[in-house]
């Protein structure tokens, strides 16, 4: 598939899957594509096919400037890379890791991937002796890398908050002495922030990420204590205290899930920035589809819809200058990652790992108690080379389906745990995933480019 | 042109020029945290 095409908010939007390139077409044109077959343009079969709706002169016009751009390598164009990552022996090395401080939580939310906190296995939090030897294992691994990234992460994290701390103190003397960048994020239920806590997690973490479902009556059904009751009440107010002490240059998420209880997510996404809140995301639920939360296949149409919604008023607001960004809305069309990037995946179990309260190591915090997928442990300090080189190898190259796929480069393959899960297999990607992945990116482009327009 | 207006002319294809470094950030797509999408991340090597 070397082109996409489609309509939304008045617009025609045509995709060069593989130099990047986004033009905005008029019906001729778009119409005149569909007689274009790879690069292959034939101006009688498109007269023919045509000539009912447009005058011959204007389908000419159309064609001269498809032909144009496929001259100017901006339709139709092969894909250059491949040879590139075949060729690609470099050593990968960790630059990026998921701190499991506390395989425990205080919540028992309805659809929590990790089973109430402890991943399946027993309830734990992390030593600072493990803490630490997890910063050396990744200052070691970094190689020439001077960016890591530290994901302090649960179960709830701030049930550990001492040895969260005590981490990151050690992080940022290590990470001096060995001259790397060290950014922190936290993940945390809200509940447990104060005063301290919050004071303390501003003042070091370049990321902060706050967990709130959207409307009360969503977050209260779903995201409950132990003894079945709501939260939103409790966390609301601490989670907007800690953005508003998010000065500029510093980081936050408000975030939710979505889940078949609330297809209408619209409105929390809608409910959040009513708030006030500016970085806003609610993301799709991944589970099995026997679990009454999943996600269907027969719901992509109701949730398609939002996100249009979503498309039109975020247009709308923007214009009148109070708009917010919604996380998978944002792409930056002409910046971004490189190619590079955008072609080895997301890193899990080669540029990115998990670590567990008792220092094992997975490709992911999405493969945490998965024994086969066991990496190695802080204390061995290195990691298993065949995992590691299974993991580096399942790019979209070795994803046929992705190569069949216009988005490949803007979604780079997919969730590596999403496709274990689903199809036991890393390379074959999760099916509603990708569709709603595809939609996001659509949306995401007629937002920037309905702003262009301005 | 008439017809066409291009909004972006293919930094895909130009960024095979920049030294693939690799320091920008992890990008993880699962629904646990925030899940991005790699398009999402800034480059480190403008």
């Amino acid at each position: 598939m070397k082109i996409h095409k489609y309509k939304q908010c008045d617009l025609n939007v045509v995709i060069d899957v593989n130099s990047g390139a986004i033009h905005i077409v008029d019906d001729i044109v778009y119409d005149i594509l569909d007689f274009v077959d790879d690069n292959q343009v034939n101006e009688e079969i498109i007269i023919k096919g045509l000539g009912f709706k447009y005058s011959k002169e204007a389908i000419n016009e159309g064609i001269k400037e498809i032909k144009t751009l496929i001259e100017e390598k901006m339709l139709f164009t092969d894909d250059p890379y491949k040879e590139m990552i075949a060729n690609d022996k470099s050593k990968s090395f960790i630059k990026a890791m998921c701190l499991n401080i506390a395989h425990d939580c205080n919540l028992r939310c309805k659809y929590c991937f990790a089973d109430e906190g402890d991943y399946h296995g027993t309830k734990q939090l992390m030593s600072f002796e493990v803490g630490k030897k997890a910063i050396d294992f990744v200052i070691k691994n970094s190689g020439p890398r001077k960016n890591i990234e530290v994901d302090l992460f649960g179960g709830e994290p701030l049930m550990n908050f001492e040895v969260v701390k005590q981490i990151m103190e050690y992080a940022k003397e290590e990470g001096k002495i060995h001259n790397k960048n060290i950014r922190f994020t936290i993940t945390t239920n809200a509940t447990l922030l104060n005063d301290e806590n919050m004071e303390y997690i501003n003042e070091n973490m370049g990321n902060v990420v706050l967990s709130i479902d959207g409307r009360k009556s969503v977050t209260d059904k779903i995201r409950v204590r132990r003894d079945g009751s709501g939260i939103h009440d409790i966390i609301l107010p601490k989670i907007k205290k800690m953005v508003s002490m998010r000065n500029e240059g510093k980081q936050y998420y408000v975030r939710g899930t979505f889940t078949r209880e609330n297809l209408d997510f619209y409105e929390d996404v809608m409910a959040l920035a009513e708030e006030g809140f500016k970085e806003i995301s609610i993301e799709p639920v991944v589970l099995d589809d026997d679990h009454p939360l999943s996600l269907r296949k027969e719901d992509l149409g109701v949730i398609f819809e939002q996100y249009d919604k979503l498309t039109e008023e975020m247009i709308k607001r923007e214009k009148q200058g109070r708009g917010f960004k919604f996380y998978h809305f944002n792409i930056d069309l002409n910046g971004g990652p490189c190619v590079y990037k955008r072609i080895s995946g997301c890193g899990a179990g080669h540029e990115y790992v998990a670590v567990t309260p008792e220092g094992d190591i997975y490709p992911c915090h999405q493969f945490v108690g998965k024994e086969e997928f066991k990496l190695g442990t802080v204390f061995q300090g290195e990691i298993d080379k065949e995992l590691e080189n299974q993991f580096k190898n399942g790019h979209i190259y070795n994803k046929p389906k992705c190569m069949d796929c216009w988005a490949r480069f803007y979604c780079s393959g997919g969730c590596q745990a999403n496709n274990y899960n689903f199809n036991k297999d890393i390379h074959i990607p999760y099916e509603v995933g990708c569709e709603m992945m595809k939609k996001r990116v659509e949306c995401a482009i007629v937002l920037k480019a309905k702003l262009m327009e301005e | 042109m008439k017809h066409i207006r291009t909004i972006n002319s293919g930094a895909l294809k130009a960024s095979i020029n920049k030294p693939g470094c690799k320091e920008c950030a992890n990008s993880c797509q699962s629904a646990c945290k925030t899940s991005a999408t790699v398009a999402n991340l800034a480059c480190e090597n403008k």
